[in-house]
């Protein structure tokens, strides 16, 4: 049997659960009386937060060396995953395939912008998240997937930029991805990836 | 220093006709005499207990046959921070509002001003049922039944002078029982203004109720005003206060964002948000969006005030 093999068949179920909830809330009716508003923020919220569910599992090795590398690929799928859903709900139901309002956005506004520009860069990261690419990119996967930084912070001034008036959860948000990513410091003098305490 | 005193064969300038009510003349009469035979009917007091059966007309004219958005939907989903920013927030967290007992300061450049109770101000009136589009700047919008009164017959009776070239409008500040108020996401308490002519116009309603019933806590109670050619935040919710003044009174979102929320906000498909289009709108109950049309689709009784305005300078 593969690694992990029981751990993560349990983690790819985990992950399925916001999406249950989805449903679940879509057929008894709880849903507010803007459901595809509903559905477009429930999609992206949990994209940002597999993205930053993701980028815990570094600081989490170097500060208590749990090692979780090996759920990492499939949590960074999910982000993806998610933000498939997040972005075809805004394709079907809010411009229904109508390219010329798309490109419109696209252009026109920022939050819009950024969080696309955030979701065509995690194509390329979920296109080579399997064992032959990182064989075959080498030494450039990494540098590849290092990406990932800019999609985070995108996704957050996604967030952010097309609040009204009540920032506090993409703030929260935005807190929490710069913990995770000044707990990749190099000043920060944690154990570095390979190394071992004596 | 010249003082002109007014001589008695001139109207005060409160007594002008608006030009715009002047134009609607024959529908002015037909009204006028329809108030006439039903005014006894609506001389009671105590019309606003919650719950309450209030419409005493049906049919106005400016009543659209859309589907109505179902209440359960139209009080459930709003935009009310003084209760929450969440649109959850305003329903689930009014219970301890009191809209009654309610007052109402009138101050500014008119000849009777005051503080009156609710009841006194609707008193003299007809509780009129309008089917209004109302059209939220985020891009959704809803068919609601309001009951209330033209703001014009009102504001008419504390007889504005002709300083009165704009109505700066209030709404209550009470942190303790409006949980939204205790976070400062705008600076309370919330303030709205229409110029003269658009307050006077015969659309503009002074509402008191929905779906045939007093308004729900969430929905703005007890008094609150509907513009159904502007977006929504113009229509400001729970009046403690409405002072005419010479200039133009300060805005709540156009303080908060002036670049996004000027100081008309006309429904207007062809002047986007700075952040989202506003071409489209998602009718609530409906998966696709629709066109969102000029002035919410209220052009022909409207246009005219902005005759001569530039719409995207004044937006």
């Amino acid at each position: 049997m593969r690694r992990g093999g029981a751990a993560k068949a349990l983690l790819f179920c985990v992950c399925l659960v916001p999406l249950g909830v989805l449903f679940w809330r879509g057929f008894t009716d709880r849903f507010s009386a803007n459901p595809v508003e509903d559905i477009t923020h429930f999609t992206g919220d949990w994209t940002l937060y597999f993205l930053l569910i993701t980028l815990t599992v570094t600081p989490l090795r170097r500060l208590f060396r749990w090692n979780l590398v090996l759920f990492r690929r499939m949590l960074g799928l999910y982000a993806f995953f998610y933000a498939c859903l997040h972005f075809s709900t805004y394709l079907v139901f809010d411009h229904f395939f109508d390219l010329r309002d798309i490109v419109d956005d696209i252009v026109k506004r920022p939050y819009i912008t950024v969080g696309f520009t955030a979701f065509v860069l995690l194509i390329p990261l979920a296109a080579t998240s399997n064992n032959a690419m990182i064989r075959r990119l080498k030494k450039h996967w990494r540098t590849l997937h290092r990406l990932v930084y800019l999609i985070a912070v995108l996704g957050i001034l996604h967030y952010l930029w097309l609040v009204k008036a009540d920032v506090r959860t993409p703030v929260m948000l935005g807190i929490v991805l710069g913990v995770l990513l000044a707990l990749r410091s190099p000043y920060l003098k944690l154990p570095r990836r390979g190394s071992r305490a004596a | 220093m010249l003082i002109r005193s007014p001589r008695c064969h001139e109207p005060k300038p409160s007594e002008i006709t608006p030009e715009s009510l002047f134009r609607r003349r024959r529908e002015f009469l037909r009204v006028s005499a329809a108030s006439l035979l039903l005014a006894p009917a609506a001389l009671h007091a105590g019309r606003l207990e919650p719950g309450r059966e209030i419409v005493e007309e049906k049919n106005s004219a400016f009543s659209t046959s859309e589907e109505q958005t179902p209440f359960d939907k139209a009080s459930r989903y709003n935009n009310f921070y003084e209760f929450g920013t969440h649109k959850s927030d305003p329903e689930r967290l009014s219970g301890d509002f009191q809209p009654l007992p309610w007052s109402v300061q009138v101050d500014g450049a008119c000849m009777k001003p005051g503080t009156h109770d609710l009841e006194d101000i609707i008193q003299p009136h007809k509780l009129e049922e309008r089917i209004y589009r109302l059209r939220c700047v985020e891009a959704w919008s809803m068919v609601i039944p309001w009951v209330g009164i033209p703001l014009g017959s009102v504001l008419s009776r504390f007889e504005p002078t002709g300083n009165a070239k704009y109505v700066a409008f209030t709404t209550v500040y009470r942190p303790e029982q409006m949980p939204g108020q205790k976070r400062s996401v705008i600076n309370w308490p919330y303030v709205e203004g229409l110029r003269m002519d658009e307050a006077m116009h015969p659309l503009t309603l002074l509402t008191v109720g929905m779906y045939g019933r007093v308004l729900p806590n969430q929905n703005g109670a007890p008094l609150r005003v509907v513009v159904p050619w502007k977006y929504g935040f113009k229509s400001i919710k729970s009046i403690v206060r409405i002072q005419f003044t010479e200039r133009r009174p300060p805005t709540s979102w156009n303080l908060k964002a002036p670049r996004e929320y000027g100081f008309y906000s006309n429904v207007n498909p062809d002047v986007d948000h700075p952040r989202w289009s506003q071409r489209k709108e998602r009718r609530i109950g409906d998966f696709f969006k629709r066109e969102t049309l000029q002035f919410n689709g209220y052009a022909e009784q409207v246009a005219q005030l902005y005759t001569g305005m530039d719409l995207r300078e004044q937006f």
